[in-house]
This record gives structure tokens, C-alpha cells and sequence, in this order.
């Protein structure tokens, strides 16, 4: 099967406009006879939902939480991006468009994020006019922030919890509609297989997930918003219950799986502490715009700093070493996250890390500190030599900043961040790959759609800060309910399409086998055991770094591992009812494929970019290095029966618009 | 550390539940609180016993899924943290923790620790959104300033995850903390002015459907809310119930 990306002819600027212009349109009074399936009801779901309800349509949404307001978008901390301009510092919507495609290292599909760069703004006004307090400035104006890899202020937030406002704005429009009865909300309910009638995407099975019941749901059109898949690597920034069950399940029922080795390693998140750990800690980014990054500079003083014999204030300013404002004067310690994370490893890897375990580094904002207070003190007419009441007002307005992350902080660390350096490590966030879609965000089965996190299409190899809630919104408010109207044209006069058709009945009954096998199986081992070797597979082999060797070694103990599991896994209590080792198990056995197809991906693709690195191929200074003559593709994978099988597909890349040059942030 | 655990198992909503004690050791003071709950699942699926359910999501304390009764607290011992938060360190060696689910009527019990807050989503059903079309077709948003006063204020209130351990704390089983969270934060929005007075009135109008508790200003809601919501939401909300009712 070709890769058809579907990409309107003629300008980049115009393309969607053009599109919007020439697409079908749904009769508003055709729409209440269309269903439309949504699963997950994070920023992209939510919205989805929200909007498509709004326009008419009758939604049925799903989650696996009690509440759609649960969804893990409420965790993204940072900010959302947006071409206002606000600030006059030379924003547009070419530059968003530009930035993202660079700084995805130029493995986005240009449409895309141009389509993504135009609707941002609309974005903001949106959640203005639903609600959202967004962060304002004194005259009352909205203000921004810088976040990593640009260099234009064009960031809206909500002090660290912008996630939160945005989903809680999202989750408050899909409120009013299922108080108008136009969303029907299926709270704790996991999908577990996606339904083909006549090859089209025509409903789910889903499992009730407080009851046990395996139910049938139809619709003339089904939409994936599950978010990512970093729980492959058990240890990630993720919710403890993301998995990638939905986009797995359309992916062995012939959607694409593309680019699964590009994952975002965050740089700035809480350490691991111990082996007992279960989830991993993101700090915000935005610390990076005031707080300094650095190591010691003298190996020996880092062995003294691991032992307890120092501490980082011990060390003046010529004994550290600020590492990313040495390498990346330009940038400093704003460089894209897949540089900083590297920069961080690196260090760590050379002996200077400053934790217990070696993997840490410093996040420092006693500069920071002097430097808003000297300015405070200097406006309120008070003595700028004053070093502790500077102090004292320079804590003030950091607080006033990153208050609540400097808590979160605190509670976990239990070491006060305002006088002693935060340490941050590196830790897997944000999946760039996911379901191939085309243009209209439509995988390669009909009728069946995925947005947000779940595709692939807008950020490349390598995702930019703030830009993942802007793709997620865009996505569900903005672009979707045109893609999907044009989709459902011709089914207007189809009529309810009913779950007793054999398709439901075999997809219930493969279900039902499989949760009766992890019911019936009697292993020795739990669940998390062997999401834990998974993971540990992943983190050490399909990590920040990748070879050759490793990931030929991950591919093969991963496919034991899987065996392994379906012999051992031990799933106690039964399935009709709450039964939260059996949601465990239905997901692990998903990702115990996934990790597999993501090692493949790593392997076959010979060069470095964005978040995937191989060791193999990098400059002579360590920095990631593309090869754009002969993988400036897409790598759409279909199943055929088993990951190690699975065929490549090939979309072609081509930047008409952003020139391919080396990526520098010097 | 070693620890006894006292734990509320029950089956399910039909089923009467029962206090079980479970004796647990090696407890580091770095563990999360539901990390510990990990450990003890692990060995209780290796002894062939069921695993304690209870929610959790983020563990980063913002999704507001995680909830937890911890020796007569909601969220435990620590202030201003969710349960995922709360870590061991604030335990000592050889205590005895009791761990029951959030108490309400409007809260039943699912299994074990789990319980049904669908309650708090009917009540948003009612009201908690500005009626505004997810069109795009919305005028430019710096079209109206908001001072940065009310726009803070409004996010403090903004800032509630919905765990309801404001519920589970008040002798009453009220939802008001909650319900003026919401109310608050469109009333401080020149955006929710519109439709204040509907929702006000829909929202607690239906908050008293659902069977939470009237409040008696005990304050028991704030101390306990692990995001700091104040009561003078409460003060607000009344304030725009009065009003509201008088128009109405």
C-alpha cells in the first residue's frame, strides 16, 4: 500500500485555506445522524469531543479515568505557544512554523506544522473566551514567556500548571455539551479493540472498567486521542495509567505505526532515587529561562559532592562549569531539549554528576535570585548592597514565578531549592512518533482518525517546549472538524450502524479470550515485573543513546521477555469487575510489542536526529548528525503478525519552505 | 521502617468492607506513600491474595486522582500535598497507619480505596463552563484586559484538581469548597460575568442533588485541600448565590 499524505497542492501559506474552501460539508441537520467515537479526553480528545458536539455531531467519548479532567495533558506545565506577536519581538507565523520544523531537526511534514503555526493564535483567544486565566501582564494584557529553542517571548501560561487551565478550558466545553446530551461520556472505559466493517473504521470494543462488561460501540467514524507511549520504558514523566492500548490495537488492525524510536528525553526532571521508584517527576522548562546548568568543574570535586563531603555552595563560580552556555553561547541554557538532555549525559556519563547515583545535575537559580533582587531593590529605591535583603526580594519574585514547582520540589526531595541547587536528570517525557496520519489526521484506515499526541505528524524528531498543548488543541478545535466533515460526507444517509454485525462479535470474542488467558494463566510473576524489565531493556539499550549492538540485543531479549510474560504473568482477582492488575496486564502486553517495533525503528534508521540518537552517527563534536540524503522520510510501519515482521513504508519528506542545514545552537 | 497498615477492603459497592491489617517492612523515607501501597500489592499478588485498589494517576500531584484517608486525614499527615506526595518520610519506624476511602455519601465505594466521584462532574455539567462556541471565530483575547489582580485570583481558585478532600474532611460531606472554586474563578472572569447568575444558581442546585452536606464554615475544607483553595471562595460564592437568588 502507498503512503498517500494527502498534502494540498500550491503554497504553504494558502494550502489550508484552500483546503477549507474546497472540502464537503456537512448539512448542519445531516450531522445528528452521524456517531463519532472518541477515545481519550485530553486537549486533543476533549477538544475533539467539545467541538464535533458543538457542530452537531453525536460524540461518544471515553476515558480510563474517572473524570475526563484527569487526562494527563492537566500535568504539562510550561506553556502553549502561539504566533501573536504580542510582544514585538519578531514573531510570526512563518517563524513558529520555521522553529518547529527546525528544531524537530527537519523530520516533520512541513503542511502540517505550517497548518499548526496558522491556527495558534486562534487557540489563545479560544481558551480567553472559555475561561482559561492565563498569565497576565499589570496592563491587564496577556503575558508570555521564552521557552527552549527559539528566541522570541511567544509562550502563554498559567504560572507552572498551564496543562491544567487549558485541559480544565477543554474539559469545561465538553461539560456543556454533555449537559445538552450532544457528548454521551463513557468514564472508566478502556478500549481494547477497534472495529473494520467493510474496511472502514465503524466502531470499539471497550471494557467497562468498574463492571467488567465488554461492551460494542458504533460510529461512522472513530478518533484515537490516547496520547503517547513513554510507559514503554515503565520509568517515565507519564501518568501511571497512559498506555499505548488504543493506537497498538488500530496499529495490528492496519493503521501505520510511524517513527516509534523518536522520543523525547526531558532534561529537567527530579532524579531516580531508588529502585522502588514508579514514576518520574518533570520539572518545567521554563526554569531553564532563569535557573543555570552546571556540574563541577573538577572531577574531584564531583566525587566530593556524591560522598557528602561538599556541597554545591561550596564551589565558587571558576570551579563550575556551566556546560550549555559553554557549548551553546547562542542559546545558552534555552537549547532545544534533545541538546540539553544530551549535554546533561554527557557530563554525567564523564564522571561529574552530582548525586548519589551519578546522574544528576545542577539547576541553579542563585544568579537568578541576585539578579531579580538587585533589580527590586534598585526600583524601591532600597540599598542594592544589601546582600540579604536582596536576597530576600530576589527570592520573592522567583517564587512569584515557579513557586509551586519549587514545592513539588521540596516535597519530594525534601532539600529547599531556593538556597541549594535543584538536581535534574534527564527522563523520557513526550513521544514524537505515533500513528501515521495524512493531512486530515486519518490513519491508514478509514475512517478511523488520531490526533494529539497520539499521530506523529507535527513535530519531527524532536518536540519543541510548549508546542505539544498547541498541537493537541489545534488538532481537536481547529483541524479535525474539518478533516472529519469532509470524511463523513457520504455517510449521511447511512443511518446507525448496529453492533450485532459479525465484526463486533469477533472483536468482543478476541477480547474476551485474551482477558480470560491473563484471568486463567496462574504465573509467578506480576505485572509490573515484567514492565519493569521492559523497561530497563529500553532505558539501557533504546535510551538516550542507541547502537547497533544494543539494539539488536533489545529486540531479541525484548520478544523473550514478551514470551516469557505470556507464560508467567500472574493476574489475581477476576475480570467482572474493578480489576486494576488486569488493566495493568491488557496494557503491558501492548507495549511488550511496541518496545520491539520502537528498537527495529531505532536500528534501521542509520543517522541521528531530534530524539533519537546513535552513537554511530555524530560529529566530531558530539552533536547529532542527519542524513537527509537518505532518511529524510517518514517511517511508516504496517503489522504483519509479529513486530520483528513488521513491513517499512516510506513517506518521503520534502521541505519546499525550510532549508536543510546542519541544526547549530551556537 | 517497619510499619502496620489498616486498611478498608471491600469487594465491592454491594459488599460490606472491613478493616485488614497488614504488617510491612522495609519502608525507605524516599518512597511515596503509593509507592509503599506498590510494595505491599506486590506481596500480597505473590501470596496469591488480591492486590488493594485504589486510584492514582500522575503521581506528580496535579491530576487529582489519587485520594486516601490516612489516619483520619485526607491525603495523610503532610499539608498541602495529594497523597501521591505524601512521601514515607513523614511516617515514623513501627507506626500503625490506618488507610480508609473519602467518606460521603455522594462518594460511594467502588472496591477497597476507589470510589465514585462522578458526582463533582454532574455538578460541572450544571454550569461549570462560559456557553462560548469552540468555533475559533472568538475576537482577539487581549480585545478585553483583565486586571492581573482578578486574572490571579481567578486562577488561585482555578487551581483545584477536583481530588475531594474537601469532602472527605468535612463533618458535613459538603462540596462547597469545590463548587465556589468553580463559581469563583468565572465570576472573577469578565468572561463568566455573563451567565453568572444561571450558573450559580444550576450548580448549587445540583450540588444539593447529588447529596453532599450543607457547609457551617468549620474551615475543616481549606486546611486539608492540598492545592490551598481558600474559603473566601466560599464568601463569594455565597455572596453571588445571594445576589443571583434575589434576581431570580
Amino acid at each position: 500500500m502507498a503512503l498517500d499524505s494527502k498534502i494540498p497542492s500550491g503554497p504553504i501559506s494558502d494550502k489550508w485555506t484552500n483546503y477549507k474552501d474546497h472540502i464537503n460539508l456537512v448539512n448542519p441537520a445531516n450531522k445528528r445522524n452521524l456517531d463519532i467515537i472518541i477515545v481519550g479526553t485530553g486537549l486533543a480528545g476533549g477538544s475533539a469531543a467539545a467541538t464535533l458536539a458543538e457542530l452537531g455531531y453525536n460524540v461518544k467519548a471515553f476515558c480510563f479515568q474517572d473524570s475526563p479532567r484527569r487526562a494527563h495533558s492537566i500535568a504539562a506545565q510550561g506553556g502553549i505557544n502561539a504566533a501573536k506577536n504580542y510582544k514585538g519581538d519578531g514573531d510570526s507565523v512563518h517563524r513558529l512554523f520555521y522553529d518547529t520544523v527546525k528544531g524537530g531537526d527537519y523530520r516533520a511534514r512541513e503542511a502540517n506544522v505550517h497548518r499548526l503555526a496558522e491556527v495558534s493564535g486562534n487557540i489563545i483567544d479560544q481558551c480567553v473566551a472559555q475561561g482559561v486565566p492565563l498569565a497576565r501582564e499589570y496592563g491587564g494584557l496577556l503575558d508570555n514567556r521564552s521557552f527552549g529553542g527559539t528566541l522570541v517571548s511567544r509562550t502563554f501560561y498559567a504560572q507552572g500548571q498551564t496543562g491544567q487551565q487549558l485541559l480544565l478550558g477543554a474539559y469545561s466545553a465538553m461539560n456543556r455539551q454533555i449537559g445538552r446530551g450532544k457528548v454521551k461520556m463513557h468514564n472508566r472505559h478502556e478500549m481494547l479493540d477497534l472495529v473494520i466493517v467493510n474496511g472502514k473504521a465503524r466502531g470499539i470494543i471497550a471494557r467497562n472498567l468498574v463492571t467488567g462488561e465488554i461492551e460494542r460501540h458504533s460510529a461512522h467514524a472513530v478518533v484515537i486521542a490516547s496520547g503517547g507511549y513513554g510507559n514503554v520504558f515503565f520509568l517515565s514523566t507519564n501518568a501511571m495509567g497512559s498506555n499505548a492500548t488504543a493506537a497498538w490495537k488500530i496499529h495490528k488492525k492496519g493503521a501505520f505505526f510511524a517513527n516509534p524510536c523518536y522520543t523525547q528525553i526531558h532534561p529537567t526532571c527530579i532524579p531516580v532515587s531508588g529502585d522502588h521508584q514508579s514514576k518520574l517527576t518533570l520539572m518545567s522548562e521554563s526554569l531553564r529561562n532563569d535557573g543555570r546548568i552546571w556540574v563541577p568543574a573538577k572531577l574531584e570535586d564531583a566525587q566530593a559532592i556524591r560522598e557528602g563531603k561538599k556541597k554545591a555552595t561550596d564551589l565558587s563560580e571558576v570551579e563550575r562549569d556551566y556546560f550549555l552556555e559553554r557549548r551553546y553561547p547562542a542559546f545558552g541554557n534555552l537549547v532545544p531539549r534533545d541538546v540539553a538532555s544530551r549535554a546533561a549525559k554527557e557530563r554525567c556519563d564523564a564522571g561529574f554528576g552530582v548525586n548519589k547515583t551519578g546522574e544528576a545535575v545542577y539547576l541553579d537559580f542563585a544568579a537568578a535570585i541576585q539578579r531579580y533582587g538587585n533589580e527590586q531593590a534598585y526600583v524601591k529605591g532600597l540599598d542594592t548592597k544589601d546582600t540579604k535583603l536582596v536576597t530576600k526580594l530576589g527570592t520573592e519574585i522567583v517564587k512569584s514565578k515557579y513557586g509551586n514547582l519549587f514545592q513539588m520540589y521540596y516535597k519530594i526531595v525534601d532539600e529547599d531549592p531556593y538556597t541549594s541547587p535543584m538536581m535534574i536528570y534527564p527522563a523520557v517525557h513526550y513521544t514524537m512518533g505515533g500513528t501515521w496520519v495524512d493531512y486530515n489526521l486519518q490513519t491508514t484506515i478509514p475512517g478511523c482518525f488520531s490526533i494529539g499526541e497520539s499521530n506523529f505528524s507535527d513535530h519531527g524528531a524532536n518536540r519543541l517546549g510548549a508546542s505539544a498543548l498547541m498541537q493537541g488543541l489545534a488538532d481537536g478545535y481547529f483541524v479535525l472538524p474539518y478533516t472529519i466533515g469532509d470524511y463523513l460526507a457520504p455517510d449521511i444517509k447511512m443511518g446507525t450502524i448496529s453492533t450485532d454485525l459479525p465484526e463486533f462479535i469477533a472483536a468482543e470474542k478476541a477480547v474476551k479470550d485474551q482477558i480470560d488467558k491473563f484471568i486463567n494463566n496462574k504465573g509467578t510473576h506480576s505485572v509490573d515485573y515484567f514492565h519493569k524489565k521492559l523497561g530497563k531493556i529500553m532505558w539501557d539499550k533504546v535510551g538516550m543513546a542507541r547502537n547497533e549492538k544494543g539494539l539488536n540485543e533489545a529486540i531479541v531479549e525484548i520478544a523473550a521477555l514478551r514470551e516469557e510474560f505470556y507464560k508467567e504473568v500472574k493476574v489475581p482477582g477476576d475480570a467482572n469487575g474493578l480489576n486494576q492488575e488486569l488493566e495493568k496486564a491488557t496494557r503491558v502486553a501492548d507495549f511488550l510489542e511496541l518496545g520491539e517495533l520502537f528498537a527495529k525503528d531505532a536500528l534501521h534508521r542509520n543517522e541521528s536526529c531530534g530524539g533519537h540518537f546513535r552513537e554511530e552517527y555524530q560529529t566530531e563534536e558530539g552533536e547529532a548528525q542527519r542524513d537527509d540524503e537518505n532518511f529524510a522520510y517518514v517511517a511508516a510501519w504496517e503489522y504483519t503478525g509479529k513486530p520483528s515482521e513488521a513491513v517499512l513504508h516510506k513517506e518521503p519528506l520534502v521541505f519546499d519552505n525550510v532549508k536543510l542545514v546542519q541544526r547549530s545552537y551556537k | 521502617m517497619k510499619l502496620t497498615l489498616k486498611i478498608w477492603r471491600q469487594k465491592n459497592a454491594a459488599t460490606e468492607g472491613k478493616i485488614v491489617e497488614y504488617p510491612i517492612d522495609h519502608i525507605e523515607p524516599d518512597m511515596s506513600f503509593l509507592e509503599m501501597l506498590d510494595i505491599l500489592n506486590d506481596e500480597l499478588i505473590m501470596k496469591g491474595d488480591e492486590p488493594i485498589a485504589f486510584d492514582h494517576d500522575c503521581r506528580e500531584g496535579i491530576c487529582g486522582m489519587c485520594s486516601l484517608y490516612i489516619n483520619g486525614e485526607a491525603h495523610g499527615p503532610d499539608r498541602g500535598v495529594t497523597t501521591c506526595q505524601l512521601h514515607m518520610r513523614m511516617f515514623k519506624d513501627g507506626d500503625t497507619i490506618f488507610i480508609e476511602p473519602f467518606r460521603a455519601k455522594a462518594f460511594p465505594v467502588i472496591k477497597d480505596l476507589v470510589v465514585d466521584r462522578s458526582s463533582f462532574d454532574r455538578i460541572q455539567h450544571a454550569g461549570g463552563f462560559i456557553s462560548v462556541n469552540t468555533s475559533g471565530n472568538t475576537i482577539d483575547a487581549n480585545t478585553i484586559p483583565i486586571n492581573k489582580k482578578d486574572a490571579d485570583t481567578a486562577f488561585d481558585a482555578a487551581a483545584c484538581i477536583g481530588c475531594g478532600a474537601c469532602v472527605a474532611t468535612c463533618k458535613n460531606s459538603s462540596a462547597m469548597l469545590f463548587v465556589a472554586a468553580k463559581v469563583s474563578q468565572y465570576a472573577l472572569l469578565p468572561q463568566g460575568r455573563i451567565e453568572a447568575t444561571d450558573r450559580v444558581l444550576n450548580m448549587v442546585s445540583q450540588m444539593d442533588a447529588e447529596g453532599f452536606g450543607n457547609c457551617t464554615n468549620t474551615g475543616a475544607c481549606e486546611v486539608e485541600c492540598p492545592k490551598g483553595i481558600s474559603l473566601e471562595n466560599i464568601a463569594r460564592m455565597n455572596r453571588e448565590y445571594m445576589s443571583a437568588s434575589l434576581k431570580g
